[in-house]
């Protein structure tokens, strides 16, 4: 067992946010974290990265406590990707990547900085400067950094990912999740990835947790965990859940006009457009 | 070809790379030859000019000339080490603490240090007859900049410990407690100047323009220290500088203690302003521009931009000191005056010419 979480609780300005929750996360897993917003999967995640104190429960990771790890020694065997990196200065996409290097020459850093580029496809933005590229590009551009902070790691790996293809396309989006799982089978990287798409999640994660008031709701394959039934209790949301043969749910959220007593008509200006409106436009 | 989505000039092409910036070698040599020309231009301009010749033959012992000699080297040497020091140390503190703050326009002034740095250097001058005359009788010539230097790191001190809750450090809280800070030691100021006979309002007002005027070795030997140490302190801070741009959190999680790297960046620029400000006045500009430029020129990585806005910083003040003396010799202008004309004006050149990031 790579991460051990045992009754974890977290208080932001004095108010749990997480409570009592309690999962586990191998080497070589996929484990991505769902839930609706304000559920509380970005402060477990940061709590995992340190950046939140644990009020209560414990956390171990690869049999120590996490907080027994030095900084440093925690940093070779664990990489955070925040929801959010802003970059203000003129950084190249390069230098932003090897900014996740240890101190070492960049004769030394480059061929895993070109791999890393290569396999996120920004290698053609290298001398870009990032505060110029759009959305999902700095997304990529940060991915590489995490992925570069642990990309020769000896030891067990562990990878917390908050919202990681939020801005990506959906080719990208794709992309970015197989090479997760590729990572995680073929060199046991340990993967906890904070999503919303429910279908990405069923395509590409080994387990699914969803968390609903900062506690586990339910975890398990994406079949059990994905049904009408949770998704309607949790999120509040109608849908519809094919099991494709490929043997992962897809779900198809149903209009809200579906759902008892909820209607568009009651909102006015949403109203069926009236003949008025088509000659003034 | 893709590098060259930015314009740059019409440098020879060799000069910048995919990115659009200078060439490190070419860029240091450029530096260093301008480091030594204004070092030339300053040792030997002047009310009182001294030729290469003079200065030569008097450093070989050929010449016995007591003016020559004493100009050199009671006059123009310190003041030319001592415009050098402090020029560097308010461009690495300006680096360091935009690196800290994640915004290209903080500057040294921000956290309060150059405020109560001079407040208390006010307060010597205009209540020094007065309440404070037991300071002055306490610490003699070094009342002034002994308070100043005081001050400016007392300020520091104290925006730290505002912005410090439960272990932690909020670089936002620092920012906000530190602009307060500036309002009160600013209205403090003003209050005093308020209350100021003509003459020490003559000699605060000096004083609040900045000059090099009275560099003397004492002022090297007082200030030197201070000076070095946050000069040879901030190389160190590099790479956490680095890991601060991409955010706070990000410090940590690349393994390294950023409360440790924030306390530390306020303590080397606190000290290195302090004791710059108790020496010289209130210099602006160098902080804010030097760094920028230097980020403009050979990127935002802090390994590269430390060092370089030390030697640019130091050049540009020893530049900017010597047309101070030289303009309307044989009176001397403020050099903090010079300093906001040419600043000024070139910053806003520059941002007409260059997209800001």
């Amino acid at each position: 067992m790579l991460l051990q979480v045992d009754g974890l609780g977290i208080h932001l300005s004095g108010k749990p946010v997480v409570k009592g929750l309690g999962f586990h996360l191998d080497a070589g897993e996929l484990l991505v974290v769902l839930g609706p917003n304000g559920a509380g999967k970005s402060t477990l995640l940061k709590g995992l990265a340190g950046e939140h104190k644990i009020a209560g429960g414990q956390v171990m990771f690869d049999g120590q406590l996490m907080t027994g790890w030095s900084n440093r020694d925690l940093a070779k065997q664990r990489a955070v990707m925040p929801q959010r990196v802003e970059v203000n200065f003129p950084l190249t996409v390069e230098e932003i990547v090897r900014l996740g290097r240890p101190p070492e020459p960049l004769a030394q850093s480059m061929p895993i900085l070109m791999e890393l580029m290569e396999l996120l496809d920004i290698a053609h933005l290298q001398h870009r400067l990032a505060p110029g590229l759009s959305g999902g590009e700095q997304q990529r551009v940060q991915l590489a950094r995490v992925l570069a902070q642990i990309w020769d790691a000896e030891g067990p790996v562990l990878l917390l990912l908050d919202e990681c293809t939020s801005a990506l396309d959906p080719a990208h989006q794709q992309h970015v999740f197989s090479l997760l799982r590729r990572l995680a089978r073929q060199r046991g990287f340990a993967v906890l990835a904070v999503a919303h798409d429910l279908n990405l999640a069923a395509r590409f994660a080994d387990r699914l947790m969803l968390l609903h008031q900062g506690q586990v709701h339910i975890e398990g394959l994406p079949s059990e965990v994905l049904t009408e039934g949770v998704l309607a209790e949790v999120y509040g949301l109608s849908a519809r859940i094919l099991e494709l043969e490929e043997g992962y749910p897809l779900v198809i959220p149903r209009d809200d006009a579906h759902k008892p007593g909820y209607s568009w008509a009651s909102f006015s200006r949403l109203a069926p457009e009236k003949p008025s409106c088509r000659q003034a436009s | 070809m893709q590098g060259c989505w930015r314009k740059r000039g019409r440098l020879p092409v060799q000069l910048i790379d995919g990115a659009g910036r200078l060439a490190k070698g070419p860029a240091l040599l450029i530096i260093l030859g301008a480091a030594f020309a204004v070092s030339a231009v300053s040792v030997t301009s002047g009310a009182y000019p001294l030729s290469a010749a003079d200065i030569l033959a008097v450093l070989k012992g050929e010449l016995d000339d007591d003016i020559v000699s004493m100009v050199l080297f009671d006059v123009r040497l310190p003041r030319l080490i001592l415009g050098f020091l402090v020029g560097a140390v308010l461009a690495v503190s300006g680096a360091i603490l935009q690196g800290l703050f994640r915004n290209p326009l903080a500057d040294p002034g921000l956290i309060g240090v150059s405020a109560g740095a001079s407040l208390a250097a006010i307060a010597v001058i205009v209540l020094g007859g007065t309440w404070l005359g037991g300071w002055l009788d306490l610490a003699g010539v070094w009342a002034l900049p002994v308070a100043a230097f005081a001050g400016g790191s007392g300020t520091v001190f104290l925006a730290w410990r505002i912005a410090r809750r439960a272990g932690q450090t909020s670089v936002a809280t620092l920012l906000l407690a530190g602009i307060a800070i500036n309002a009160i030691a600013g209205a403090g100021t003003g209050l005093l100047t308020f209350y100021s006979s003509d003459e020490e309002l003559r000699s605060l007002t000096f004083w609040t323009m900045g000059s090099l005027g009275h560099a003397a070795w004492d002022d090297v030997v007082m200030a030197g220290p201070w000076l070095l140490l946050s000069l040879c302190a901030a190389p160190f801070l590099a790479r956490p500088l680095d890991a601060f741009l991409l955010g706070e959190h990000v410090v940590g999680h690349l393994g390294y203690n950023a409360d440790w790297a924030k306390r530390a960046a306020v303590l080397i620029a606190g000290l290195g302003v302090g004791a710059a400000v108790a020496v010289s006045g209130l210099i602006g500009f160098v902080g804010l521009v030097v760094p920028h430029l230097v980020r403009q020129a050979l990127g935002a990585g802090h390994r590269i931009v430390i060092p370089v806005s030390a030697l640019a910083g130091g050049t540009l003040l020893v530049g900017a000191d010597c047309l101070a003396r030289v303009v309307v010799a044989p009176a001397e202008l403020p050099i903090g005056l010079v300093m906001a004309l040419i600043g000024g004006p070139f910053f806003l050149l520059l941002l007409l010419r260059t997209r800001i990031v």
